[in-house]
């Protein structure tokens, strides 16, 4: 799983959304997403969240270890 | 879920206003996102209880259905779940978690 995979899986479940992944370790495990998207309006920070996570469900139980997230209302 | 497990869960979260499923022990943690958590909690003073996902496989798959939510930790105030690392921290920020805990 690389990182421009997790990018493109977040993109395809989020329409619209503008994604930027950083990987502060270069490890490919402890990323952070800083996620963008109109969807998130009205939303709480946790339904923000668990839909940037249900755009990942596969890959957080396997590789991916960690990810940090941020998210904003674009 | 089994009704067992759900019920260990349950009632480890009731057992204390606020309450922390985390990898290791507040002393101890055994990954980074852990002791960013118990930091920002000692940092508030605030007095909580814990539990070790890594010592019982079941809660440590289970609290991840129960809460709809992937990863660990994951911090529970009132009963209610309020997020992981990441929501901890900027929420610690704002200012939000200290109303919420009463610090």
């Amino acid at each position: 799983m690389t990182v421009q995979e997790i990018q493109e899986k977040i993109q395809a479940g989020l329409p619209g959304s503008e994604v930027e992944i950083q990987d502060p370790y270069n490890d490919g495990v402890h990323i952070k997403a800083i996620v963008k998207f109109s969807g998130f309006a009205g939303k709480s920070i946790v339904e923000q969240h668990r839909m940037v996570y249900a755009t990942l469900k596969h890959e957080l139980k396997a590789e991916v270890h960690a990810l940090g997230l941020e998210t904003k209302v674009s | 879920m089994d009704k067992e497990l759900q019920d260990k869960i349950e009632g480890l979260i009731a057992s204390k206003k606020i309450f922390l499923f985390m990898k290791g022990t507040p002393d101890a943690p055994m990954c980074g996102f852990s002791a960013g958590v118990t930091n920002v909690l000692r940092s508030l003073g605030a007095d909580y209880n814990s539990f070790n996902v890594l010592s019982d496989i079941g809660v440590r798959e289970g609290i991840k259905e129960f809460a709809n939510w992937p990863t660990i930790p994951q911090l529970y105030i009132d009963g209610e779940f309020i997020g992981g690392h990441d929501i901890v921290v900027e929420m610690a920020k704002s200012g939000e978690l200290q109303k919420k805990i009463g610090a």
